[in-house]
C-alpha cells in the first residue's frame, strides 16, 4: 500500500513535469526562479544551520548548549522576547484605538491619522530612536535642557517606546481593513436585540476581532523580534538578538555562536509566523471580499469621542514631533550644547557623504524593478501555475517575509564569502539582498490580487494564441498593475531604508545611508545623522511624489496598503 | 465570415484522476471515447460534478489526461499547450480582458496572429456585425451587460477562426430570457460558420435544443450518446430517461419477442414495442417501462385510479396519482379544451404504445 502510493505520487510528479515541459518559456522561468529562491533564501539559511551544529569539523549540538548555558546568552533571549511581547501588547493596543477610532466613530482629521501610518514606511527604521535621544537622550531637549537631567533613555523602557511607535502602524493598517469589513448589519442586528453601544461593542465588534488583534500582535512581534535599527541605536546595554548576531558575527567573528542563536531567533520567528498565518488565520470570521455591505452610521456620541480624540491627537503630535527633530536637528550646530544654525552637517553629507547617496539611490533603482517584476512574475506562478516544487517555493517565499534581516545578512556572509562565489562586499549581492527583502511582500500581495481575478480571463489569452510570457505581461500585469506599482515603491522605500541585512554586507568600494546614519549616531554626530536622514527621506519622498504622478498619468488608483 | 478550417475531433480512451487530500482519488473522466464530425454541435451534458468541465478542460488544455489521446484530424494534441491548439473558447463568466475595449478584446488573437492591422479592423467589425453590435467597438467590458459581454466573447472565439470551438456554460450566467435568446443566437451562427462546436451545460433544454448531438455524463462515464430525439425517446437508462425530461418508470414483463418486437406487460394490459434488438430481451424477463409524463391518455379507460395531487401549469395539467409500484405522473397538454380532474376523484388513462420505451433491469 505504502509502496503503491509512493510509487502514485511518483508519477503524479513525472505527469506534472511533463505538463511543464510543455511550456519551455514556463520552464525557464520556473528554474530561474526556483535557483533565486534556493540560492539566496534557502541556501543562505541551511549554511546557518549546518554551521550552528558544526563543533572543530564535526555534528555537534555543543553551541546551542553552550547558548542555554550562558547566563548572558539567556538573557539576551529572555530580553528580545520580553521586549517583542511588551511592543506587541502596546502596539495593538493603539493600533486598535487608531483603528476604531478611524472606522467607527465620528472625528476630524482622520486624513492625520492616516498619514501617520504612512511615516514609519517612508523613513529609515530607526528615525524614531534616533529623536528619542534628541529629546530623552543625555542632551535631550526635555530631559535636559528642559527638566535638566542627563537622562538615560537607552534601554529596555527607550526600545520599547520606539518600537511601540515604529510598529504600531502597521498593525493600524491590518486592523482598519478588518473593521472596515465587518458587516455593519451585525452590529445593527445586536442593536435591534436589545444592546446598547457599549453591549454591541464588547458581545459582537470585539469577539469578531479577536482573530485579528491575535494577527495583530504577532505582526507586530514579529517585526520587534527582526528589529535592527532601533535596537543598535537605542538598545543600549539592552542587547536583543538581533544585535547580537550581528555583534558575535561581525564584531566578534564568532561563527558558531552567532549562527546558532540566529537558528533560534529564526525558529522563534517562524513559529510567530505559523501561528499568524495557520492557526489564528483561518479562525478569522471575517471574510474579506474588498466590498462594504454599507456604510456604518459612525459614533458621534461626545462621551466617547472626544477622550479618544484627544488620545489619538497626543499620540500623533508626539509621533510627527518625534519626525519633525530630523530636519530641525540637521541644521543645529551641536545637539545639547550650541543650537544655533548651521550648514555645516548639510554640506558635511554633500561633499564626504555624497558616494553614500550616490550609492544607495544606484542601487535601490536598479533593485527596485527587479524585484517589482520578480514579486509579480513568482506570484503568477504560484496561482496560476502547477509545476512541481510549487508549494515548496511559495512556502520559501512567503516565509521570506517574516525572516529576521540580520538572519538573512549572516546567511549571506557565511555561503557567499568564500569559494566558490565569493560576492560579499560587491554590488551584486547588495542588489540581491535588497531584493530579497522586498519581493516577498510583492508576491503576498500579487497572489491576492491574482486570487480576484478569474483565472478564465487568461485562459481566455491562452485560448487566443497567447503564450504564458504574452499572458503574463499583455493580460496578467495589466490587470494587477495597482499592486505592481506599489510593489515597486515599496522596493524602492525598502532599497532606501534597510538596515540590517545590508549591514552584514558593505564593504569600501559600496556604500549604503543607513549605514552611515548609524555609524554616526554611534559616534555621536547627530547632526551628520540627522542630515543623512534628512536626505533620504527626501530622496524617498521625491521619488514616490513622481510615482504617485505617474500613476495619476496611469490612472492607476494604488491604496497604500502595502 | 470565411469558412471554415473545421476540424473533427476525436477522444480515445480519454481519463483522468485526481488526487485530492479529502476525497482521495476522484476519478473525473473515466475511458471516454467520443467522435465529434467537422462542424458538428456537440453538448457534454450531466449534473455538477459529472466530469463534463473536466472533459472540456481537457481537450482545452487546461488539464493533463491521465490517459489516452485527443485528436483533432489525425493530430494528437496532447503534448500542445491550448495556445498551440487552434481553439476558441467562450467561458462562463465571459472573461473579456477588463483593461481593453471591445475592439481590442477580439483584436487580441489576431494580433498574435499578426494580421496587418486593415485586415484585423475588418475581421473585428464583421464579427460584431453577426452579433448586431457594430457601434460598440470603443466600450469597456464594464459598461455591457452581461449578454452583451458574451455576445463580444463569442466574437472573439469566432473571428480567430478556430478548428474547434468549446462552450463553458456561457448561458448559465444571463437571465432567463436572455438564455432563450442567446442559446438561438449561438446555434444560428454556428451553422451560418460550419465550426466543431463542444458545449458543456447542465440545463437539458439548451442541450435539447442546440446540439446535433448529445453526450451524457454521470461520474466521469458516458452514459448515452446521441441526437436530441435518440436520448428523449430511447434513453439508454434510467438515468437518463429521469436527467432528460421527467419519466416515470413502470415494472413490466416480457410475454414473447419477435425478430423486431417484443410484446410485455404492464399490470394486465399487453403492448407491442418495437425493437430492432427484440432478440435481447427473454420471455419472462422483468423491464423498466419508461413513461414520459405526455405519453399517458386521459381519454383512454384501460387503467383507474384516484388523484393524489393536481396543479395547474398554463400550458397543462398536471395530475400524481398511484399506479403500479410507483405514483405516476402525468402532464395533459391544452387543458382549457378538457375536462379536469380535482384532488381524490377517480380518473381513468391509458399508454400510448408508440411512446413506451422498455429498459434491461440495471
Amino acid at each position: 500500500m505504502e509502496n503503491n502510493s509512493n510509487e502514485r505520487s511518483i508519477n503524479r510528479y513525472f505527469r506534472q513535469l511533463k505538463f511543464t515541459m510543455r511550456d519551455p518559456i514556463l520552464l525557464i522561468t520556473v528554474a530561474i526562479v526556483s535557483l533565486f529562491v534556493i540560492m539566496f533564501i534557502v541556501l543562505p539559511l541551511g549554511s546557518i544551520l549546518g554551521e550552528s551544529i558544526n563543533s572543530d569539523g564535526g555534528f555537534s549540538f555543543s553551541n546551542y548548549v553552550k547558548i542555554f548555558t550562558s547566563r548572558f546568552n539567556r538573557m539576551i533571549i529572555g530580553n528580545t522576547l520580553r521586549l517583542g511581547i511588551t511592543v506587541a501588547f502596546f502596539g495593538t493596543l493603539i493600533a486598535f484605538l487608531f483603528a476604531y477610532a478611524t472606522t467607527y466613530l465620528a472625528l476630524p482629521h482622520k486624513k492625520l491619522f492616516n498619514i501617520l501610518s504612512i511615516m514609519p514606511m517612508i523613513s529609515p527604521p530607526f528615525v524614531i530612536s534616533l529623536s528619542a535621544i534628541l529629546l530623552f537622550g543625555r542632551s535631550g531637549l526635555i530631559s535636559y535642557e528642559l527638566l535638566g537631567i542627563r537622562n538615560d533613555i537607552s534601554g529596555f523602557w527607550g526600545l520599547a517606546m520606539t518600537q511601540t511607535l515604529s510598529f504600531f502602524p502597521i498593525g493600524y493598517l491590518m486592523l482598519r481593513n478588518l473593521l472596515q469589513n465587518i458587516d455593519p448589519s451585525v452590529e445593527e442586528a445586536s442593536q435591534a436585540l436589545g444592546a446598547n453601544r457599549w453591549k454591541v461593542f464588547t458581545t459582537v465588534t470585539l469577539p469578531l476581532m479577536l482573530p485579528g488583534l491575535a494577527n495583530a500582535m504577532l505582526l507586530i512581534f514579529i517585526q520587534s523580534l527582526a528589529d535592527f535599527g532601533n535596537a543598535i541605536v537605542i538598545g543600549g546595554d539592552y542587547t536583543t538578538m538581533a544585535v547580537q548576531i550581528y555583534q558575535q558575527g561581525i564584531g566578534s567573528y564568532d561563527m558558531a555562536g552567532a549562527t546558532a542563536l540566529a537558528v533560534i531567533l529564526l525558529l522563534i520567528s517562524l513559529l510567530a509566523y505559523y501561528m499568524q498565518n495557520s492557526v489564528i488565520g483561518k479562525r478569522s470570521y471575517v471574510t474579506v471580499t474588498g466590498k462594504v455591505a454599507k456604510e456604518r452610521i459612525l459614533n458621534d456620541n461626545k462621551k466617547v469621542t472626544t477622550p479618544v480624540y484627544i488620545i489619538c491627537l497626543l499620540i500623533c503630535i508626539f509621533v510627527i514631533s518625534l519626525y519633525a527633530l530630523v530636519p530641525i536637528g540637521a541644521f543645529v550646530r551641536l545637539w545639547g550644547a550650541d543650537y544655533s544654525f548651521t550648514m555645516k552637517w548639510i554640506n558635511y553629507v554633500f561633499t564626504i557623504g555624497r558616494k553614500y547617496i550616490v550609492d544607495t539611490t544606484t542601487l535601490a533603482l536598479i533593485a527596485t524593478p527587479i524585484a517589482g517584476i520578480l514579486g509579480m512574475i513568482a506570484a503568477f506562478l504560484i496561482v496560476r501555475k502547477s509545476f512541481p516544487g510549487r508549494k515548496v517555493i511559495e512556502w520559501c517565499i512567503l516565509m521570506a517575509i517574516a525572516l529576521p534581516g540580520t538572519v538573512i545578512g549572516l546567511g549571506y556572509v557565511l555561503t557567499y564569502n568564500t569559494r566558490p562565489l565569493i560576492l560579499t562586499g560587491t554590488s551584486f549581492i547588495l542588489i540581491i539582498a535588497l531584493v530579497v527583502r522586498s519581493f516577498p511582500i510583492g508576491t503576498r500581495s500579487g497572489i491576492a490580487a491574482l486570487k480576484q481575478i478569474d483565472p478564465s480571463i487568461e485562459e481566455a489569452a491562452t485560448i487566443s494564441g497567447a503564450n504564458s510570457s504574452k499572458v503574463f505581461t499583455s493580460i496578467t500585469l495589466p490587470l494587477i498593475k495597482p499592486v505592481f506599482f506599489s510593489s515597486l515603491l515599496y522596493a524602492f522605500i525598502r532599497g532606501m531604508t534597510l538596515v540590517s541585512t545590508i549591514i552584514f554586507l558593505v564593504s569600501a568600494r559600496w556604500q549604503m545611508l543607513t549605514v552611515a546614519i548609524m555609524n554616526q549616531v554611534d559616534q555621536g554626530y547627530y547632526g551628520a545623522a540627522n542630515a543623512y536622514c534628512l536626505v533620504l527621506i527626501f530622496l524617498v519622498a521625491i521619488v514616490m511624489l513622481i510615482m504617485r504622478l505617474l500613476f495619476r498619468l496611469f490612472k492607476i488608483d494604488i491604496n497604500g496598503d502595502m | 465570415m470565411n469558412i471554415s478550417n473545421a476540424k473533427r475531433v476525436e477522444l480515445v480512451d480519454l481519463s483522468k484522476t485526481f488526487i485530492t487530500s479529502t476525497r482521495g482519488e476522484v476519478k473525473a473522466v473515466q475511458n471516454v471515447n467520443l467522435v465529434i464530425e467537422p462542424g458538428e454541435f456537440v453538448t457534454l451534458l450531466g449534473p455538477s460534478g459529472c466530469g463534463k468541465t473536466t472533459l472540456l478542460r481537457m481537450i482545452a488544455g487546461f488539464e493533463l489526461p491521465s490517459g489516452g489521446k485527443i485528436l483533432f484530424d489525425e493530430d494528437d494534441v496532447i503534448s500542445k499547450t491550448p495556445d498551440k491548439r487552434d481553439l476558441g473558447m467562450v467561458f462562463q463568466n465571459y472573461a473579456l480582458f477588463p483593461h481593453l475595449n471591445v475592439f481590442d478584446n477580439i483584436a487580441y488573437g489576431l494580433k498574435l496572429q499578426k494580421q496587418d492591422s486593415k485586415q484585423i479592423k475588418e475581421n473585428v467589425l464583421e464579427g460584431l456585425k453577426i452579433v448586431q453590435m457594430d457601434d460598440f467597438a470603443k466600450r469597456v467590458p464594464s459598461q455591457m451587460s452581461g449578454g452583451q459581454q458574451q455576445r463580444v466573447a463569442l466574437v472573439r472565439a469566432l473571428v480567430q477562426n478556430p478548428g474547434v470551438l468549446l462552450f463553458d456554460e456561457p448561458l448559465s450566467n444571463l437571465d432567463a430570457k436572455l438564455r432563450l435568446h442567446m442559446r438561438d443566437e449561438i446555434r444560428r451562427i454556428q451553422k451560418d460558420v460550419g465550426i466543431t462546436s463542444i458545449y458543456v451545460t447542465h440545463d437539458q433544454s439548451e442541450a435539447m435544443a442546440m446540439s446535433d448531438k448529445i453526450v451524457i455524463l454521470k461520474d466521469g462515464i458516458i452514459q448515452q450518446v446521441g441526437s436530441p430525439q435518440e436520448i428523449y425517446q430511447k434513453p439508454a437508462n434510467t438515468f437518463v430517461s429521469n436527467f432528460i425530461g421527467k419519466a416515470n418508470v413502470l415494472e413490466g414483463k416480457v410475454v414473447s419477442t419477435l425478430d423486431n418486437e417484443v410484446h410485455i406487460t404492464v399490470d394486465v394490459h399487453e403492448y407491442t414495442i418495437k425493437r430492432d434488438d427484440a432478440k435481447e430481451f427473454k420471455v419472462g424477463e422483468e423491464i423498466d417501462v419508461i413513461i414520459r409524463p405526455e405519453a399517458v391518455d386521459l381519454s383512454l379507460d384501460t387503467f383507474k385510479s384516484i388523484v393524489n395531487k393536481t396543479v395547474y401549469m398554463g400550458e397543462s395539467q398536471d395530475y400524481w396519482f398511484d399506479f403500479l409500484n410507483i405514483e405516476l405522473e402525468v402532464c395533459d397538454y391544452n387543458p382549457s379544451s378538457k375536462k379536469t380532474y380535482n384532488e381524490g376523484e377517480e380518473i381513468t388513462f391509458g399508454i400510448l404504445e408508440d411512446s413506451i420505451h422498455i429498459l434491461h433491469k440495471e
